[in-house]
């Protein structure tokens, strides 16, 4: 009962908006089989907020935001969205929260049979069931406008290089205008300036559309410019949590490790 | 030994149980609304156009092979005029449907396994799904539907074709003239030779769409299960043609062969 009054709380007092927290996460864990890939994973995310997850590769980062848009299901603790817990939705009431998330993949995962164009509007006539082809028109040419790529509009996904496909999977995820934004490792196979580019993106983004964002990478720079806060995630667990700063001055030998690199 | 037999047996009806709750999930997505038209119509252009020309091909070779295989044995009997008629009825009944449904097995089902497969690889699918798209609606929907309804008009030009290569091979020996061997394969036939034809190669498309659809979309996510999930669609759907086919038979015999 506890956990419940705590996130009620803070939903009552909305209007105070810049404490609300969005994601409420407590004690969730998962497992495949015998292998336990979420231990116990407890953290609030806040309006407006951007928190970066760093980790090294197969500590359940993915799995993580795929519970929080209801791909995978949570074994125990709660997960709750806007106040709601994910797990015990129906698919309408899933399909109105994935309305409000963006998930950006790790591969961009666009939709390769279409252009560029094609995938910009796939969510918006097919999620917001828009009709109107000029306002469409419009919207696609401006956000790709955003991630600057708008040459690139009639092109099919497999005429573009790694770090173009990110941003127009950047771009399809912000076409909807999301308040949540979950960024699966965007900097990830990139070179240093294009991951600086997408970076500073994902900054401005913040900026733009005053979304709240969870940002899975362990790309010191990248969390070094988008980061109002990090954890630190190791076998299933959070083991530090700060600011940039913060941690930087961390003993803890795990976090130290991406910091020395 | 004893306990892989047993896993084996549990894995098959485990996944008997999800295709059944796969099936309920696409039967609901035909009604839910917001059905996708164009999709449906490059599903159906896809799959129609793109196998027309290897029925084509197979149906002519069939038609004409028969032909050569029967003549002999009626001719013993005395019977060469029978023909046109015995070739006629075996091919719209029976040869005609499952030659066009194996071969777009072969075709389609593994393609359909494929696309899917590699679309769940490579995230695709899920991201359909995490932007509050309907991914069983525009990907499985349309393909399940546009094979039911292409597979039976694939057949059908598949048994014009063949009946045209029965035509050619008769005249390497005797000669007859175009109508009156069209004549003879059309009075030959009634509705009750044709309409079960039709209706079990609906059967047939739906299992090839079907098949094909719940492998991709149920694929695992390396970069072999892609194959597998291909290799796997040929095979059952295959197993499911000739399945439909000896059930078909029963029922027809019932209804038209007293
Ligand atoms: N759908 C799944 N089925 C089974 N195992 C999975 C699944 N998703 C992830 N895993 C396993 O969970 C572990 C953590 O994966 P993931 O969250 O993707 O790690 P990362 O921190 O690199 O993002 C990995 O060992 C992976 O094999
Ligand atoms: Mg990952």
């Amino acid at each position: 009962m506890a956990v419940a009054k705590e996130h009620i709380e803070p939903k009552k007092k909305a209007s105070a908006q810049k404490d609300e927290v969005v994601i409420h996460a407590q004690g969730v864990k998962k497992a495949f089989g015998d292998k336990k890939v979420l231990k116990n994973i407890t953290f609030d995310l806040k309006r407006g907020e951007n928190m970066v997850v760093l980790g090294k590769s197969g500590q359940g980062k993915s799995v993580t935001i795929q519970c929080v848009v209801g791909l995978l299901k949570p074994d125990e603790g709660t997960l709750d969205v806007f106040g709601e817990n994910v797990a015990e939705m129906n698919d309408d009431e899933l399909k109105q929260l994935r309305i409000k998330i963006g998930f950006l993949f790790q591969s961009g995962a666009l939709y390769d049979s279409m252009t560029v164009r094609e995938n910009l509007e796939f969510p918006l006539t097919r999620v917001l069931k828009l009709t109107d082809q000029s306002e469409i028109g419009k919207k696609v040419e401006e956000v790709l406008d955003g991630v600057g790529l708008l040459d690139a509009i009639d092109k099919l996904p497999s005429d573009l290089s790694g770090g173009m496909r990110k941003r127009v999977g950047l771009a399809r995820t912000l076409i909807v205008n999301p308040e949540i934004m979950l960024y699966d490792e965007p900097t990830t196979g990139l070179d240093p300036i294009t991951s600086r580019e997408i970076s500073e993106l994902i900054l401005n983004m913040q900026k733009k559309y005053k979304t709240s964002s969870i940002i899975i990478t362990h790309d010191m720079e990248c969390a070094r410019i988008t980061a109002d806060r990090i954890v630190v995630m190791n076998e299933g667990e959070y083991i530090a949590e700060g600011t940039f700063k913060e941690l930087q001055k961390s003993d803890n030998e795990i976090v130290r490790s991406f910091f020395n690199e | 030994m004893a306990e892989q037999v047993i896993t084996g047996w549990r894995k098959w009806m485990l996944g008997i149980g999800e295709q059944c709750v796969f099936f309920a999930r696409f039967f609901r997505n035909i009604f839910a609304g917001g059905f996708e038209w164009s999709e449906f119509v490059r599903q159906c252009y896809e799959i129609g156009y793109r196998s027309m020309m290897l029925v084509g091909i197979t149906s002519f070779i069939m038609g004409l092979v028969l032909i050569l295989q029967l003549r002999p044995s009626l001719v013993e009997l005395g019977a060469a005029s029978m023909l046109p008629k015995t070739l006629a009825v075996s091919f719209i009944r029976e040869i005609g449907p499952v030659i066009t449904a194996i071969i777009c097995a072969g075709k389609i089902a593994s393609s359909i396994g494929a696309e899917l497969g590699s679309m769940k690889v490579t995230e695709q699918i899920d991201a359909m799904e995490v932007s509050g798209a309907n991914p069983l609606q525009y990907l499985v929907v349309t393909r399940i539907l546009a094979t039911s309804l292409m597979v039976p008009l694939l057949c059908i030009i598949g048994d014009a074709i063949g009946l045209f290569g029965g035509f050619l091979a008769l005249n390497f020996t005797d000669s007859i003239s175009f109508s009156l061997y069209f004549n003879k394969c059309i009075a030959s036939l009634d509705f009750s030779d044709f309409l079960p034809a039709v209706v079990k190669s609906v059967f047939f498309g739906f299992a090839i769409g079907f098949v094909g659809c719940y492998k991709g979309y149920n694929s695992n996510k390396g970069t072999e299960s892609v194959g597998i999930a291909a290799n796997s669609a040929v095979v059952t759907a295959s197993l499911w043609i000739f399945f439909i086919d000896a059930i078909a038979v029963q029922i027809t015999s019932l209804l038209f062969y007293k």
